[in-house]
């Protein structure tokens, strides 16, 4: 009897053990793309959605070009398709033009697109138009493991407008084989009488930067850069400024606002702590490579991605992309925090307040909604659940060309990158980075009010001619603060302030 | 037949016309009293408060004008000497004149902007084999598209290129449908070719010109898909054209309503130019 009981336990034991990994390999079989992991079980596992049946029902989707989101949107897209029978159709539209892709449509009461893709700025204007996303989709396990900052980048006054399915932020890559190197600190230090390390400030990064523009110090026979920067009007270049202008202006001292007074709706972005962050940006057009000050997200990505610069910053998408197998950096490169800044602007002493300060830029990220005019909500809510699954996420996340980043706690675990090949070292500082800035008490969240484009637009102009040197860093900022007084007075400052609160609330940590 | 039925014929051509012509230009003109935005979506009425936000608020649109007039008069200038000096070539009998002719015309069938994507990677200051090969002959790099100067004559090259062969194609047409005797006249007469060229050719060419300049200023006029690709307006504001300024309130900002009245604007200036350098043109160009 004994004998029996124990076989039976072992029985059992087994295939408790192995059941997930006969899943796994079932799934992992048809679906190449989760190979590493197989199937997550969870409600909107591969398992799950093969038991819904969508057979006869088409679903529209306006998603980004291809790479980046567009890329992912198509794979989940095809693999839905398969799992439930359901036919859906994939729009490709370039970044510039989401917005108006599916504002055109939603103000004339149309859905062409059941579901729409575009950053989690748009919330603000899309969300009278989008569908909040049900309670039953905001209780799942997936959703509870999302962190709070996402949470709220997704949501409007506690609705949850947006599905989750990228986190992004600011944040800095550099060199570390350089960075890292005994004789080239002892030949900066000769040359500069500074320490070469990870720079701590923008000045240092500049210095940095300064020093190792245009010459060949990797040896592969072409000549490196100092940075490679998003600069290029137009091309999401605003939120390269606002990373520069954090340390400089976002004060822990004065809660309120960073892009506005949120008491007086009076504009910041002229104050001497920007116009110091754009006096280092001009002067960091002479340490990019040549025809920096045209570089767009992509050209960025390209550049620090293919070892032609030592530092540079923006969203995950660079580094993910230089620690894949097939960089020529793989495992070359290091993530830090944002450089900080040894003083801050005080705006209301009207004084530069003395010390180091950084602030983290929680940056927008790709978002994704419902349209409420849609018919196909809840084939529409499987797809966005679906695509971002525990399995589909994990293997989306070590695709650098993908766009989807970290935004789960577990993201912020070592093991999930060493799995992907990255050494143990650079997989701690990546995640440490992450999580440092979900810590930080002294964030800066993205411009969410109505007319958010227009207020983007005005900043990015004003910031492309100083860096064009059409105007000096004052001057370009003054014009852009006159310009946001105008849009203020256009849209209603107390329209901008009732949803500019919603953001200062976030950064002052009161939500 | 009774008179009032020819009309019933003409119904049909009048109601595409105005579908098509008279509608969309009615249409701007409302839309361009409106406030229409992304947080505003409705056609309101606020009378002409965007005309005064374009004539006394708005620099830019103005610069970004008169940088069109510069881009637009050079491109065409330049298309208008090398069409004609392609045109000539290939009028007279020289050997494999089919095959130029055909070989002129290719930059026009291709797609302006996958040419222009093409045009930037060549232009690529770090990554473009044109600064390779200047690095090769010992000239520094050029900052091709990051300069704010040399960013405009990367547009008007780029332009050049894709456009010269139209010219070329009116004015080989033009030239190939000119009457023989007044050039055995000046040739019995003993003149040069510089003379015939001069007082022979010119002259008979100068209404297919006109022409051809002023269907190419208005092209050129509304030239965007090249800016937009190649420098997307940068560096700075340095290559924005009107059209492209348009395009940016309009469709990126959402500012539909004050994109209307920027075109509308745009429309009528157009016009009103584009009359008078057809009067100056001919009243420079055809000797009565």
């Amino acid at each position: 009897m004994k004998t029996i009981k124990t076989c039976v336990t072992a029985l059992i034991s087994a295939l408790l053990v192995f059941s997930p990994v006969a899943y796994a390999d079932k799934w992992s079989d048809q679906f190449p793309h989760i190979k590493a992991t197989g199937d997550i079980p969870g409600d909107c596992s591969y398992e799950s959605m093969s038991k819904k049946n969508y057979k006869g029902k088409t679903l529209k989707i306006n998603t980004h070009a291809v790479p980046v989101m567009g890329e992912p949107t198509a794979l989940h897209a095809e693999q839905f398709a398969k799992l439930t029978g359901a036919k859906v159709d994939v729009t490709h539209t370039p970044a510039g033009d989401l917005y108006a892709k599916a504002m055109v449509p939603f103000q004339a009461g149309q859905a062409p697109y059941d579901i729409v893709f575009g950053f989690s700025n748009f919330i603000n204007d899309w969300r009278r138009y989008l569908e909040p996303v049900p309670k039953k989709y905001v209780e799942m396990k997936q959703m509870k493991d999302v962190t709070p900052s996402h949470i709220g980048v997704a949501s409007w006054d506690g609705v949850m407008y947006q599905f989750p399915v990228d986190g992004d932020r600011h944040y800095l890559k550099y060199r570390k084989d350089v960075i890292d190197n005994p004789e080239y600190q002892k030949q900066y230090k000769e040359a500069t009488g500074k320490e070469l390390k990870v720079p701590t400030t923008w000045k240092e990064y500049g210095e940095m930067a300064a020093y190792f523009n245009g010459w060949d110090w990797d040896g592969d026979g072409e000549k490196e850069y100092g940075s490679a920067e998003v600069m290029k009007k137009d091309d999401l270049m605003y939120a390269a400024f606002y990373s520069r202008s954090a340390a400089y202006s976002k004060n822990p001292k004065t809660p309120g606002g960073f892009f506005f007074d949120l008491e007086t709706m009076k504009p910041l972005i002229n104050n001497p702590g920007f116009v110091e962050a754009l006096t280092d940006w001009v002067a960091a057009t002479k340490y990019v490579p040549p025809g920096g000050i045209n570089f767009g997200l992509g050209d960025e990505i390209g550049s620090f991605g293919g070892g032609q610069t030592l530092f540079s910053f923006s969203w995950d998408d660079a580094f993910v992309a230089a620690m894949q197998p097939d960089s020529p950096i793989n495992n070359k490169v290091g993530a830090a925090q944002l450089p900080g800044a040894t003083k801050v602007w005080n705006r209301k002493t009207n004084s530069w307040d003395e010390g180091f300060n950084q602030a983290p830029f929680f940056v927008w990220g790709w978002a994704v909604g419902v349209a409420k005019k849609s018919k196909e909500k809840e084939m529409a809510f499987d797809y966005l659940c679906f695509f971002a699954n525990e399995a589909n996420h994990q293997a989306d996340i070590g695709i650098g060309r993908f766009g989807v980043n970290p935004f789960r706690n577990d993201d912020f675990k070592v093991d999930v990158w060493t799995q992907i090949g990255w050494d143990k070292d650079i997989a701690q500082s990546y995640v440490d980075t992450l999580a440092q800035m979900e810590q930080s008490k002294n964030r800066v969240f993205p411009l969410r009010v109505p007319g958010t484009f227009e207020f983007n637009a005005a900043l990015a102009t004003a910031a492309a001619k100083a860096l064009a040197g059409q105007l000096s860093p004052q001057a370009a900022l003054d014009e852009a603060a006159k310009q946001w007084e105008d849009i203020l007075n256009r849209v209603g400052k107390d329209n901008v302030r009732k949803a500019y609160a919603v953001g200062v609330a976030m950064e002052d940590n009161k939500q | 037949m009774n008179f009032k039925h020819k009309f019933v014929f003409l119904f049909p051509g009048l109601f595409v016309l105005i579908g098509i012509l008279i509608f969309p230009i009615i249409f701007t003109i409302r839309l361009s009293l409106s406030g229409w935005n992304s947080y505003t979506p409705e056609m309101n009425f606020i009378g002409i408060t965007n005309y005064i936000r374009l004539f006394t608020d708005d620099p830019r649109f103005w610069e970004s004008f008169f940088r069109l007039s510069f881009l637009s008069v050079t491109t065409v200038i330049l298309q208008y000497i090398i069409g004609f000096a392609l045109a000539m070539m290939v009028w007279r009998e020289i050997k494999f004149k089919r095959f130029f002719r055909v070989i002129f015309l290719v930059p026009m069938m291709t797609t302006p902007v996958i040419m222009t994507v093409i045009w930037r990677t060549f232009f690529h200051e770090s990554l473009g084999p044109v600064n390779d090969l200047l690095g090769g002959l010992g000239v520094k790099p050029i900052l091709w598209l990051s300069d704010p100067v040399i960013a405009k004559f990367t547009v008007i090259i780029v332009e050049v290129w894709q456009w010269t062969p139209f010219m070329f194609l009116l004015l080989l047409a033009g030239l190939l449908s000119l009457p023989k005797e007044p050039f055995l006249a000046a040739a019995i007469d003993g003149a040069s070719p510089f003379r015939k060229f001069v007082y022979v050719t010119f002259p008979l060419m100068a209404p297919i010109s006109i022409g051809a300049i002023i269907i190419r200023l208005i092209e050129a006029s509304k030239i965007m898909d090249t800016v937009f690709v190649l420098t997307s307006g940068g560096p700075g504001t340095a290559t924005e054209t009107s059209s492209f300024y348009i395009y940016i309130k309009g469709l990126r900002e959402f500012q539909m309503g004050y994109a209307a009245t920027l075109s509308f604007t745009y429309l009528v200036i157009m016009i009103i130019s584009l009359t008078i350098i057809a009067k100056v043109l001919t009243k420079l160009m055809i000797k009565e």
